[in-house]
């Protein structure tokens, strides 16, 4: 006991952390954007698809639900290029890796939300003479994403915090930063303490927002 | 690939163990704490409330890795010496605390409150709700996510090795670290994470399905 706080070296490294966190940002939409599109067609695939390709789509969510994300981070970025032709730089490969993760999330939120369309929608839109692609792009889809926006949110959120992942494989966001400024200046219990408002208030604020987003969005409770 | 993994197989063996033992421990303390925490966040008076809820949210607003980082690094400098394994089950025990809470809570409060009227109708005290209404059928709602979250323990228990626990993820790193074949340990690796937590989450699947006649 007795410790003094000290941030005084926190401050003067903060450009570690204020960099730290735009990369955990940019990690975690990018991530997020292509697992929507991984997830999307997938769960189209899978609504629409035979036994077999459903068994694989399967296969691949159960997979990646039941594996420890930072054991999938080290087989992307130490196992993969072993076996196969290919170069890429630490952040790269965990964007990769995020991606193919929340993409297998996805696929299940999408899937209960095509599920969860009322089925007089689709029955309007065959009734008006739609094509079944038209169906999809203009009945299912807009009425699917509406029903799927805070499950969306939650895993955006989700996948924000695990970017702190990424510092396994030295890519320099946050939780990287707050371990340099621990190695470097030794004010541990500093640095952590500010990571983690960092962290609250940065996934808080999002949240807020997100949850706004989904207000102006939200399915009237008539026409569902 | 048949003769890696036979070499491999005793060092994958003995980090599974301890891989099985972070996740009991973290399972069963965090299972009777949150179970208190969170019937004290339903029933407790207005400031034992607000910290738990002050607790669960800021433990499970920040990523596990920041919070075994802030338990093992700066425990010691406020007075708490703690070696690798007991900062790492503390810090995965914190978390699965402030989850098991939110388990207790959707699970409590998803019981009609008609049930509570009709049991202080029939006369019966403040535990003998518990004990015979409210409980029984809340531990339904509560197994499902639970177990779940049994499965998400597991899955955490690889950021011990991030510390130096020679768990199931760190004897993996240790064995390619001398092999220097990285791909088919990791997929050795995946398979046996793969096994225990889908037979988990089937068996969390079965209890849904098991419990699903209860009608809210």
């Amino acid at each position: 006991m007795g410790y003094d706080l000290n941030f005084t070296l926190i401050w003067r490294n903060f450009d570690k952390l204020a960099e730290g966190l735009l990369l955990s940002l940019q990690l975690a939409v990018l991530s997020i954007g292509i697992g929507i599109v991984i997830g999307l067609v997938l769960a189209v695939i899978f609504v629409s698809g035979g036994r077999f390709t459903r068994a694989v789509i399967a296969a691949y969510v159960e997979f990646i639900r039941n594996v420890p994300l930072l054991l999938l981070i080290y087989l992307v970025f130490y196992g993969v290029p072993q076996v196969v032709d290919l170069r890429y730089d630490a952040s790269t490969s965990f964007v990769v890796t995020l991606s193919i993760y929340s993409g297998a999330y996805l696929v299940e939120v999408f899937r209960a939300g095509l599920d969860a369309v009322p089925k007089g929608q689709i029955d309007a839109g065959l009734a008006i003479g739609l094509t079944p692609w038209q169906r999809l792009v203009h009945v299912r889809l807009p009425a699917m994403m509406r029903i799927t926006l805070p499950a969306l949110s939650n895993t955006f959120i989700s996948l924000f915090k695990d970017t702190s992942l990424a510092s396994v494989i030295a890519v320099p966001e946050l939780t990287w930063g707050a371990q340099w400024i621990n190695f470097n200046t030794f004010r541990i219990v500093e640095v952590y303490l500010v990571v983690t408002v960092i962290y609250l208030v940065t996934g808080y604020g999002l949240l807020y927002l997100l949850r706004a987003l989904e207000r102006r969005f939200r399915v009237s409770r008539n026409d569902a | 690939m048949l003769e890696q993994v036979v070499y491999a197989l005793p060092f994958l063996l003995d980090g599974f163990w301890i891989t099985l033992i972070v996740s009991a421990l973290t399972v069963s303390i965090s299972l009777v704490v949150g179970v208190v925490l969170g019937c004290a966040l339903i029933y407790g008076p207005q400031s034992l409330k607000l910290a738990i809820r002050l607790f669960s949210d800021t433990i499970r607003g920040i990523p596990i890795l920041v919070l075994i980082f802030f338990v093992y690094y700066g425990f010691p400098a406020i007075g708490l010496d703690l070696d690798a394994f007991n900062a790492a089950v503390t810090a995965l025990t914190l978390f699965k605390v402030a989850q098991v809470i939110e388990y207790v809570r959707g699970a409590v409060q998803s019981i009609p409150a008609g049930q509570t009227e009709a049991a202080r109708a029939i006369g019966l005290t403040f535990t003998g709700r518990l004990r015979y209404v409210i409980f029984p059928q809340a531990t339904r709602r509560f197994l499902p996510p639970w177990i779940n979250g049994v499965a998400d323990a597991v899955k955490g228990s690889a950021l011990v090795s991030l510390l130096g626990v020679v768990d199931l993820m760190h004897a993996i790193n240790q064995v390619i670290g001398r092999t220097y074949e990285a791909m088919p340990l990791y997929i050795l690796g995946a398979v046996i994470y793969f096994a225990v937590n889908y037979s988990l989450s089937l068996l969390s699947r079965y209890y849904e399905r098991r419990f699903s006649y209860i009608q809210a």
